[in-house]
This record gives structure tokens, sequence and C-alpha cells, in this order.
């Protein structure tokens, strides 16, 4: 990338300074102080507004699973649960998700024709902006009637193994079924920057690797995959950031209990924000308050999320 | 968002279908021998699973993948090498991920389509839900388009001379200290979820008007704070590519630093500004959860008045006639996802326009 | 130049947006026609505009309140919000809102706080009954006998099969499967979970020993959003068993529950009983009329699971035109012919006319401050 930072090489005119310069540059420092202030509102008025119920809280917020909060009396509640079920939703869509974005990277930057390409190109970016609840709706009205038997036969055969164990949830209504809502809705988002750093790989590394009698794959495996790791992992962060946060689709979608629970082929578990958007409607006494903790958790896990991805990408920019 | 450099995708030697790599030293599978042996696992497959009778589409696909990878790589070792082999299945397996991919999203554009258009005509579009009770075949989305336009509309007044001003001011002004801390927490922004958005604006309502106070400007305010940062970034991507020689002339003219900003820099960005605002737009118009929380579910009327009442917007109307659940709230539901999507698709595709038509004729 | 050219498309495309903007109306359906007017509606003169706010439970019956009688009455609009009972109940003590849809009738605080705001007495009013069914999905199976502490046992996972003789007991013709029980609870918080979990608490004695609140206390089963969800989640499944808003249950098997020494089916003539048979609360005053429900009822034909939801409102109120209003369209909501409108369109019970005259006495004295 050639761009500049006109701020440091192009001098801007000296002398005296005029009022419109003043006022507009006043006003877009104005606009950009406003965002740090916005900001600091969001976490300011999250944690005022939960203060006041995890004061009341007569359990340990951290460890405790239940969620007995909409009473003005002696509420209980804690995002044990929560939290280890949207950690676990937004893993498993992970997983899913990244090696499949890869290939279909791959496929559209190495190996698709360069008409299909840029047309793929396009719709990838499309599928990225489809409303989440349309996932939702799409995931309630048809994909977890074609999952039900499928989850079946996966216990039948692949039962063994602790997380497939059965019984298996006959509705299939499960943290699965969200989980794969979840990784389709990242896979473009995955899909697109895994892209763009295949695209930036030089070509001269390539065509070394080629002239020395590189296969395809080992081209791809020697040249492309170590100088696109970082953008790969960065894209595969910030997706685990929007799946952490997504909340339509799961509240659709799963069939919640506040458990830990690692069977993904049975109901249970629970995401924060699903949970947020299902209980806060009916939500009394010290409920909304104590869904506004759950929120602030939220928040401070997904920024952990984000500042590691920024942190990867950003490493990547100074090596390359 | 995503930048694409063109410039490096063109001339890959590794384009279009595979190159016959002839080896003095080892055979090679003649051209027609992929798709032959496709063909004929295919037919294996089918076979097979017929005579299991277990014949779906799915376990057809899932079968035939497999064995045509196994049978490809065991020719490919056979007739050429292992290297070769091991290119040939990861081959095989890239284009299998892609019709993997493939799958969920023609089915979700297909089931949105063929659902959402028994029930898409003008009457759905033009009429609220007003006075239509339960049992009645009747009703619309017309309160919930009306409140998309007025909620999203709103939200696009608050955020875009923010975010432009913002970007303006990280090009353009900022250094330091000041210019590092917005730049950082713009990123945190970026990642902060939907529905943090929505409780931010509650809690806010809360501290103002006490608590269970819901209306449209609540709900443009929660999706401002997901928008700003998006059109932050896009905007500053696209002041950044303004070459510098234009401003330097514009100096050299004894403009005004402002002046430049507003009459030169602008305008040669405003394509690329344009497209990203849009395409901002068209993220944040199919919130829910924020909205939920914020604008309420419950309104069924229209209602253009952003500070009085609950205000229904279409991702909204989806999600709650999914809530209520009989078939014809389905049907409901299915041709209002329809119309979301044909929005979003609309603001992508003025997008593409803007930005194709008004592009400056800069470098390329 | 670009600039211009630009104003031109987005011209263009803004006066798109106005035109399309320009069509639109709020008549979804012909005033006119479809019988929707009430006849029974005792109008304001002049109209006016009345808003409340609370529980979704009442958003069927509600809408279909609101659409026969502002048919019947011109210039008069109601706008009921159905933000949840928690924030109809604030809206109402705020002042916001001039009526509450509410799944419990206030609390001592609550009273208290809304006392102050009406500056007068303020009243439950039992409006919405709505039987809460427990439906099941069981291959050749359409009835069952249920007892408060088997059906109590199988939504706390203490009886698994369908086969149980405990089950089997009670439905000596039924032809039981050797099949998981897989229950089936709300998963959003909720006045019908509230409803049906004090019933167990109440009914099933010792074997339900878990604590009465809007949420499912239960861990395991399955969970859905919604009575529609529940429903689609019981007929998804195999062996299921949920409750459910009674008008959702049309097609699925039901449980006959057992009350006293009989086994009743929801009925809404049923449901409506246990409520004439309940006393009133004990800190009701004189024209509060809040009911503890007598789950453990003897009355024959008394089906025992019900979600009472109530209208609360003020005795006095500042504004003539606000005391006009509510007691206009509240006496439209419990007048026979707006009972039997939701009962159509929202499968609520009708209420009784012994507490139909009650509510009215309360709702006659309704009036407008000094």
């Amino acid at each position: 990338m050639t761009t500049t930072d006109p701020s440091t090489t192009a001098r801007e005119p000296q002398g005296k300074r005029r009022l419109g310069d003043l006022l507009f540059a006043g006003s877009a420092k104005g606009s950009g102080i406003l965002i740090l202030l916005i900001l600091a509102g969001v976490a300011a008025f999250l944690i005022g507004q939960s203060f006041d119920s995890l004061s009341a809280n007569t359990a340990n917020f951290f460890t405790t699973k239940e969620w007995d909060a909409n009473t003005r009396d002696a509420p209980a509640f804690g995002v044990a649960a929560l939290a280890f079920g949207t950690v676990l939703a937004a893993a498993t869509a992970l997983v899913i998700a990244t090696p499949i974005a890869v290939g279909i990277a791959l496929f559209i930057v190495y190996y698709a024709p360069r008409r299909l390409a840029s047309i793929l190109g396009y719709v990838v970016d499309l599928l990225a902006a489809i409303p989440s609840v349309v996932y939702g709706l799409w995931g309630i009205g048809w994909l977890v009637k074609q999952l039900g038997p499928f989850y079946t036969s996966l216990e039948q055969y692949l039962g063994w193994i602790p997380m497939f164990a059965g019984p298996v949830s006959t509705t299939g209504r499960t943290m699965l079924s969200a989980s794969i809502v979840l990784a389709v809705m990242i896979l473009p988002i995955i899909t697109a920057m895994s892209r763009d750093v295949f695209q930036q790989v030089p070509q001269a590394h390539r065509e070394a690797s080629l002239a020395l009698g590189a296969t395809r794959w080992e081209m791809i495996r020697m040249a492309v995959i170590p100088f696109g790791r970082p953008g790969i992992i960065g894209g595969a962060m910030l997706g685990l950031g929007r799946a952490l946060g997504e909340t339509m689709a799961v509240a659709m979608i799963l069939s919640p209990q506040l458990v830990i629970s690692w069977m993904v082929l049975q109901s249970g578990n629970q995401t924060i924000a699903a949970h947020i958007a299902l209980q806060y409607p009916e939500a009394t006494g010290y409920g909304v308050s104590a869904l506004i903790s759950a929120g602030l958790v939220l928040f401070a896990i997904t920024l952990v999320v984000n500042m590691g991805a920024r942190f990867i990408v950003a490493r990547r920019k100074e090596f390359a | 968002m995503t930048t694409t450099t063109k410039g490096s995708a063109t001339e890959m030697p590794g384009d279009g279908p595979p190159p016959s790599q002839k080896s003095l030293l080892t055979g090679s599978l003649p051209r027609y021998a992929a798709p032959a042996l496709l063909a004929a696992t295919a037919a294996l497959a089918a076979g097979v699973l017929l005579a299991f009778g277990a014949l779906g589409i799915a376990q057809f696909a899932v079968f035939t993948v497999i064995a045509y990878a196994v049978v490809i790589s065991i020719a490919s070792r056979v007739v050429e090498n292992r290297r070769q082999a091991t290119d040939r299945l990861v081959t095989t397996i890239v284009y299998a991920c892609f019709g993997l991919a493939m799958v969920p999203l023609v089915s979700l554009l297909w089931t949105v389509l063929s659902e959402g258009l028994a029930r898409l005509d003008l009457y759905f579009l033009t009429v609220s839900m007003n006075g239509v009770t339960p049992s009645m075949d009747a009703g619309g989305v017309y309160h919930a388009i009306v409140g998309t336009i007025a909620i999203t509309g709103l939200a696009a007044v608050i955020s875009i001379p923010i975010g432009l001003l913002t970007s303006i001011y990280l090009v353009e002004y900022g250094q330091g200290r000041l210019k590092q801390a917005i730049t950082f927490f713009v990123d945190v922004m970026t990642g902060i979820p939907s529905i943090v958005a929505g409780l931010f604006v509650v809690a806010l309502w809360m501290m103002i008007f006490g608590p269970g106070k819901t209306n449209g400007a609540a709900g443009a305010i929660a999706l401002s704070v997901l928008m700003i940062p998006v059109v932050v970034r896009s905007c500053e991507e696209m002041l950044r590519l303004v070459p510098n020689e234009l401003r330097e002339a514009s100096y050299a003219l004894g403009v005004p630093k402002w002046l430049t900003v507003v009459k030169v820099v602008l305008p040669t960005a405003i394509a690329g500004i344009t497209t990203g605002v849009m395409l901002a737009l068209a993220r944040v118009i199919g919130e829910t959860a924020p909205l939920i929380l914020t604008a309420g579910s419950s309104a069924v009327a229209i209602n253009w008045n952003l500070f009085n009442g609950q205000m229904m917007s279409l991702p909204v109307f989806i999600y709650s006639q999914v809530r209520m659940g009989g078939a014809i709230n389905y049907e409901r539901a299915w041709a209002a996802a329809l119309a979301l999507i044909v929005v979003v698709m609309l603001l992508f595709f003025l997008a593409r326009l803007v930005s194709r038509f008004f592009a400056p004729n800069l470098s390329r | 130049m670009k600039l211009s050219r630009f104003s031109t498309f987005a011209g263009v495309a803004l006066a798109g947006a106005l035109a399309l903007s320009a069509c639109g109306s709020d008549q979804a359906v012909d005033p006119e026609g479809g019988g929707a007017a009430a006849k029974g509606a005792d109008c304001v003169d002049g109209g006016g505009t009345l808003s409340g706010a609370g529980a979704s439970s009442q958003e069927n019956g509600m809408a279909a309140w609101v659409a026969a009688y502002t048919g019947a009455c011109e210039g008069t609009t109601v706008n009921y919000d159905a933000v949840g009972s928690g924030a109809g109940r604030s809206q109402f003590t705020d002042g916001s809102v001039a009526f509450a849809g509410s799944d419990s009738s206030l609390d001592e605080d609550e009273t208290k706080a809304a006392t102050e705001r009406c500056g007068s007495e303020v009243v439950n009013l039992p409006a919405y009954i709505s039987p809460i069914a427990v439906a099941f999905n069981l291959d050749g199976v359409d009835k069952l006998n249920l007892k408060p502490d088997v059906i109590a046992q199988i939504f706390d996972q203490k009886i698994t099969k369908w086969n149980d003789e405990k089950i089997a007991a009670d439905n000596p013709d039924a032809d039981l499967p050797d099949t998981e029980i897989v229950p089936v609870n709300r998963s959003d918080e909720s006045g019908t979970t509230e409803n049906f979990v004090s019933y167990l608490s109440e009914a099933a004695g010792d074997s339900w020993k878990h604590e009465v609140s809007g949420d499912w206390p239960v861990k395991g089963g399955e969970a859905a959003q919604g009575s529609s969800g529940v429903v689609s989640a019981i007929e998804g499944g195999t062996g299921t068993i949920g409750y459910v808003d009674a008008s959702h249950a049309k097609d699925l098997g039901t449980v006959a529950v057992g009350a006293g020494e009989e086994f009743v089916e929801y009925s809404p003539e049923a449901a409506a009983k246990i409520v004439d048979a309940s006393p009133a609360r004990e800190a009701n005053t004189e024209n509060d009329h809040a009911i503890e429900l007598d789950y453990k009822t003897d009355e024959a034909g008394a089906y025992p699971i019900v979600l009472v939801s109530y209208e609360v409102a003020c005795m006095e109120y500042e504004e003539q035109s606000d005391a006009d209003l509510v007691k206009s369209f509240l006496g439209y909501v419990i007048s026979e012919e707006g009972q039997k409108v939701s009962a159509d369109e929202a499968g609520s019970a009708p209420i009784s006319d012994a507490l139909r005259e009650k509510i009215q006495g309360s709702l006659d004295k309704i009036k407008a401050g000094a």
C-alpha cells in the first residue's frame, strides 16, 4: 500500500490562522474528541447502571450459573454459564468457519477463473451484510429441520467422542446448530480478510517457488500461507468478535439452559447476548440492571478478542 | 472494511485452469483424467447409495467428494508422483470447501426468495399492522419501513458528520497522542457488540427519562454508536487515497487549508466516501437487537415521530412475527426478510454505481 | 462538476424515497367491513387518546379490543405497547401511561408508589384470563390424564419415560411407548412460566420444591422462546411435553389435569371457574379485585392452570378525559362482547358475570380528581 500521511508530508501554508481554518479544524478535532466521550459514556453508563444490581447481588457474579434477578428482594445471579456458552458458541463457530473460509479465499484468489473470482468477491461482501435476523429466520425455518437427522447419525457413529454424546435433542435446536449458523455468518468476514492478504502476497515469492518446480499447493504452502498467516488469524479473531456479540440468530435458534455443558448435541447453554434479548422485555426489579452487568461482561470479552486481533494484524504490518 | 488491491491479483500464473506441468522424469495424468474420474466416482456413489437405499443429495455429494479425493490421489500417486498427488488432493479440498460454503448461502437466498415472494405485494408494502387482529389474513410492513427509514435516517444524520469530521481530523490535522488515542478507540468501538450498544442507550435513557421509555430516537442513537466507527474507517481510507500533489497545488495557490479540504480533498474522495457511507448504512439497517431494547417491538401503527412512542423497523418486525409464531406470522416474516434483503442489496448496488460513475480518474 | 453530478444523483435517490414513502396507510383492514366495530362500546364524546403499556401476554387480546373499540368510537385512539409487565408497571407508576397490563398484581412497594402517582387508590382488575395447556407430542396418544404431582415430576425430570407406571396408572387405555420424556419450557422470562410454576408448587406439594419466578427453575430439557416457540419445539421433537398459552395448543395432544378427584380438560369455562372459586387477595382495598388463585380447588370442573392478567388503573385521574377514556375502554374490555372478541382472537377465557359485575362496580367509581 502506497498511502502517505499528508499531515506529515504536506506542509500546510504558514502565516496567520484564518477564522475558517480555526472553526474547521476545531470542529474536526471536536468530533474526534466526541467519539472518545461517547465511548467513555458507553463504559460509564453501563458500569453506573450495573452497579445497582451488583451491589445487591447475594451470589458471586462470576461463579454463579443461576439467573434470579427479577426481584427487589435478594437477587442472586451470575454470568458463569452465560460466559461459558458465549465463548463455546463462538469458538465452535470459529473452528467450523476458519478452514472453510481459508479454502474459499484460496479458491477465489488462486483457483477460480478471474471473471468468476471478481463476482465471488462481490458476493462474499454482500453476504457479510445480510442481517443477522434473516440468518436466524433461515436457521429456525429451514436449517434446524435438516440438522435433526444429521445429529442422530452423528451421535450414532461419533457418540464415543464426549462432545457428541447423546441423548440427542430431537428438535435440532442445539448449541451446534447455533454455532453452524454463526459459522455461516462469520464465513464472509474471514474470507474477505484472508482474500485480501492472499492478494498481497508478493508476486516474486510466488513466481520464485513456481520456478523452482513447486506444485500449486507447494507454492501456497511455502509462499502464500506464511505470508498470510497473521491476516488469517486477524480475520478469524474479527469473526470471533462478531460471533461473540451475535444476538438474534442465537436467540431464535438455541434451546437454552443456564448450565455449563460441552454436549453440543443436547439442548443447553446460553450466550450472554441472546440471554439479554430474551430476558429484557419482561425484566423487573433488578432485572434490567443485572442484564446490563451481563452486557458489560460481554463488552469486556469482545474487547479482549478485538485487541488481540488488532495486535496480530498490526504486527504483520510491521514485519511485512 | 476490506480493501482490494487489484494490481497484484491480475497477472497471476496460478490463475485459471491448472497449468500442465510436464515433468521429464515422471508421467502425468492426461487432461481429461480429472473430469472422467469425477464422473466415474459420481456414478459409483449413486450406485452404491442406491444399493443401500440411502440416496439423498447430501449423502451423494459427500460420498462423491470423498471417493473422488481418494481415487484422484491414488491415480496421481501411481502415474505421477507424491507431490502431484498432494497437489491434486488439495485442489479437490479447496473446490469442496467452496462447494460446501455455497450450500447454506444458496439455500438461504433460495428459502427467503421462495417463501417471501408468496406475500410480498403492493398491499403488503403499503399498509401497516394497525387494527389487524391475530386471526386476520391482513396487514403489512409499511410502518416498519417508515420506522427503518426514520431510525436509520437519524442515525445517518448523527453518524455521518461526526464520522466524516473525525476522519478529516485523523488524516488532515491529527497528530500526536490525541490522534493515536482516537485511532485506537475507533478500533475498540468497531468491536462493540450491537446488543451492548442497545444496553448503553437503555442505561442512558434510564438516567435521563426513567425506566421503560422506548422511542425511535433511542434506537437511532444506538445505531449511531455502531455506525460511527465504520464511517470513520472507510472515510479515513478514502481521504488517504487523495494524492498529496492536489493539496500542495492548492496550498501553492494560496488557498487556506480548510478550503483545500472542502473544495479539493472532499470532492476528490466523494465517491469513495459515499460508497463507504452506504455500506455502513447497509450494515446498521439490519440491526435488530439494539432496536428491540430501545425502540420497542410491539408498535403496529405508522409512527413518523422519533421522539414519541415505540417504532417498528423491518428487522424487529421479522423477529416479532416469528415470536408470535402462527403460519401467517411466518409468511409475513419471510416477506419482510425478502424486503429487507432487497433494501440491503439496493444499497450495495447503489454503492457500486456511485464508486463506478463518480470515481476520480487518478492513478488508474 | 463532480459535486453537481453527485447532487443530481442524490436528489433523484431522495425523490424516489419520498415518493415511496408517500403512499402508505394505516388502514390495513377496511374499518366498515369485517364486523370489527364494537356495538357494546360506550364511547366518550369527543374521543381522545388513551395510552396503556405492559404485559405481552395480552398483546393479541389487546389488538382485538383496540381494533373493535376504535372501530366503533370515532376520534378515539388507544395505544397499547406490549413492553412487558415490569416495564408496563413502571411506566404506569411514572405516569406516562394511563393504565398498565400486568401478569401479576402490584406488590406492596409498587402499590405504594402507584398510589402516590394516582393520588388515590390503585386497582388491579383481572380482565384477561388465559388457560395454560399442558401439551405433548407422542405418537398414537392425544389425551392424557395427569395428576399435579405427576406433572411436577415429569417437568422436574424425575419421571423420564412415557411408560412410567405413575403415568400409566391414570391412563389405563393409552398405549404408552418406551420413549424418553423431553420437557420443553419457555426460554424467555414470562408470566406463563410464573403461573405454571406457582401452580406446580401449590398443587404438587412435595414433588415440586423449586422457587416461584418468571424463569424456569429446572435444568435440562428443551427450551424455546414464547408460546409459539414452545409449540414448534413440541411439534418438532418426539416425546416432548410443554406448557403453552391454550390458544397455541390447537393441534397438539393436551393433558387433562387432575383437580380434586377428577381430571379436567382445559376449556374457557373451566378456566373461568377457577378464577371465581379463588378468594380475593387479602391486601385488596374496596375496589381492588386482585385474586389469590386457589390451585388446589375442589370446585367441580375447574381447570386449575391459568394465567390471570390484570389491567392496573387509578381510581382518580387528573384529567377528566383520562378518567372517561379508561372507564369507557376498560368497560368495553370486560363487557360480554369485549370478552368474546378476545376469546375469539386470542383464545382467552371470558370472565364470569359475577366478576364482571364486581369490576364494573369499580370502573363506575373512577373519576377525575379535584
